[in-house]
């Protein structure tokens, strides 16, 4: 394994230039810089809104000093409640290259795309000759998450996710679950894998708080095609979500943003704190992968029955295909077949050293379907957290 | 905390049930289609034979045994909801005769069969 030293001590798997919008009115010339760099590790990434939001600030700054990201260009239209001076300052102060482009400014949609392209070639140019250092399965962070998840995801992918899981933390990786509004119904069992009581009580409290704030809102975590695949209730969906955690002891609950201090299993509460406002905690799949990666994620494992397609900005995306129909239809977008566990032609243990040794893979220049058929999904909107307490990361 | 949740195996010998059908559990009250079984199909289900009523898609859930209204679904070996309704031993285990203790699973059947009808 070999990876991109930073200089706050973190690994990159990737070299990517991220284009960073600042509002939707933005986005266009965003789009546009880095159109002709497409199959060329320049990703998109954005905020829509024109109201400021700590929490997407936030965000933004933890993805644009990513261990993947190596350099950053800011395309803002000039008039936004964004702040740009202190995302460009922290991008800066990371030891990153870093220009911000203001559309007003600059005369408008074409002056600044040709700008911004012209930083993208210069930046492009230096991150390819960069020099590799040696990695270790230590230095990853690696997310999960289920999507489009039917009667076989808690069954086959979600349980073969875990052993990967098991597998990487004992070789010394922090590895993040997630989506406390799945794990309604399972956070007894949770909490007593907990490392110590007080941390137990934490993890209680924040399916407690996932289950209200749905409840206010009329639904579960629970879509549609979820039933269609088999599944009855959001209980159900979560016993087989939960199974992606594995069996390692949980070592702590983070925030979106918040950057595991060391290996080891934690669970990142997604559901915003407070009043419910700004609607649903996360309203697909990509704002959860958005958080995952915004807690320094390297790679997601996401496992899908129904037959997710998509990728995302910054970490490449392993696709787990549950249901071994799914995967004969979707053949080209799935990496891991593990639906050949109902059919009796692999074992959860087998298909667990395989997720691990295609996460390895991926810091030796390995791909995965979803950056090869160029997904880039990217999705942030509003929300609002208050910091973790002090029983959520107890000392190792 | 039953040792399946947190390492499931794929499945526990039923010799009891159809071998295209998953126990996860000791304690369950459902069985889990491994693949596509037909309507029209004879199964052994618990250790007699039930016609199965409908196509059960693989990933669907049928009954174990005999479900009360009110009864406990049991997957995983925890429950995931109640019967709203008597459901037979081998008969179907859906959004159609149960529900979340938590919240209404939102599903598009009625829209399906509502388009499908005045197609």
């Amino acid at each position: 394994m070999e990876g991109y030293l930073r200089a706050d001590g973190r690994k990159g798997i990737r070299n990517i230039v991220v284009v960073g919008y600042l509002v939707e009115c933005a986005h266009h010339v965003a789009r546009e810089i880095a159109l002709p760099f497409r199959d060329a590790d320049v990703h998109v990434i954005g905020f829509p809104g024109c109201f400021p939001n700590g929490y997407a600030e936030r965000m933004m700054e933890r993805l644009c000093t990513h261990p993947n990201i190596g350099a950053v260009l800011l395309v803002s239209l000039g008039c936004e409640s964004f702040n740009k001076y202190g995302l460009e300052h922290a991008v800066r102060s990371s030891g990153r290259p870093v220009k911000t482009v203001v559309i007003q400014a600059a005369g408008g949609t074409r002056a600044s795309i040709a700008e911004g392209r012209d930083f993208v070639v210069a930046q492009r140019a230096m991150l390819d000759v960069a020099p590799r250092v040696p990695m270790t399965p230590g230095d990853l962070v690696v997310g999960t998450i289920c999507g489009g998840s039917d009667g076989t995801s808690g069954i086959t992918g979600n349980p073969a996710a875990g052993r990967a899981f098991d597998l990487l933390v004992r070789d010394g990786a922090a590895c993040i679950f997630e989506e406390t509004g799945e794990l309604i119904g399972c956070e007894h069992i949770m909490a007593a894998r907990a490392v110590d009581s007080g941390l137990g009580r934490e993890l209680e409290a924040s399916v407690a708080k996932a289950a209200r704030y749905y409840a206010t809102l009329g639904y579960g975590s629970f879509a549609a095609g979820n039933a269609d695949g088999g599944l009855t209730t959001i209980e159900e969906k979560s016993m087989g979500a939960y199974a992606k955690s594995g069996a390692s002891p949980i070592s702590g609950l983070i925030k979106p943003g918040d950057v595991p201090p060391r290996g080891g299993l934690y669970l990142l509460d997604v559901v915003p704190d407070g009043e419910v406002r700004f609607g649903f905690p996360n309203i697909n799949d990509n704002a959860e992968i958005a958080e995952l990666i915004a807690c320094g994620s390297h790679v997601i494992l996401f496992v899908t029955g129904r037959g997710s397609v998509v990728g995302s900005a910054i970490s490449p995306v392993v696709k787990i295909c549950a249901n071994p129909e799914t995967y004969r239809r979707m053949t080209d977008d799935m990496d891991v077949d593990a639906g050949r566990i109902l059919e009796g032609r692999a074992t959860l243990d087998e298909v667990g050293a395989e997720i691990r040794d295609l996460v390895l893979g991926l810091a030796d220049g390995g791909r995965t379907r979803s950056e090869e058929l160029g997904h880039q999904e990217f999705i942030l909107t509003y929300k609002t957290f208050e910091p973790i307490g002090p029983a959520c990361l107890p000392a190792a | 905390m039953p040792e399946t949740a947190a390492r499931p195996a794929v499945a526990i010998a039923d010799a009891d049930s159809d071998a295209r059908l998953l126990l996860l559990d000791l304690h369950d009250n459902v069985l889990v289609a491994r693949t596509r079984i037909r309507a029209g199909e004879e199964i052994r289900v618990g250790g007699v034979m039930v016609t199965v009523d409908r196509d059960l898609p693989i990933g669907h859930k049928l009954a174990r045994r005999a479900v009360a209204p009110g009864d406990k679904i049991v997957k995983y070996g925890a429950p995931i909801g109640s019967a709203t309704a008597a459901i037979a031993i081998g008969g179907h285990v859906h959004v159609h005769n149960v529900k979340s203790d938590y919240t209404p699973t939102y599903h598009l059947d009625e829209a399906r069969q509502h388009y499908a009808d005045g197609a």
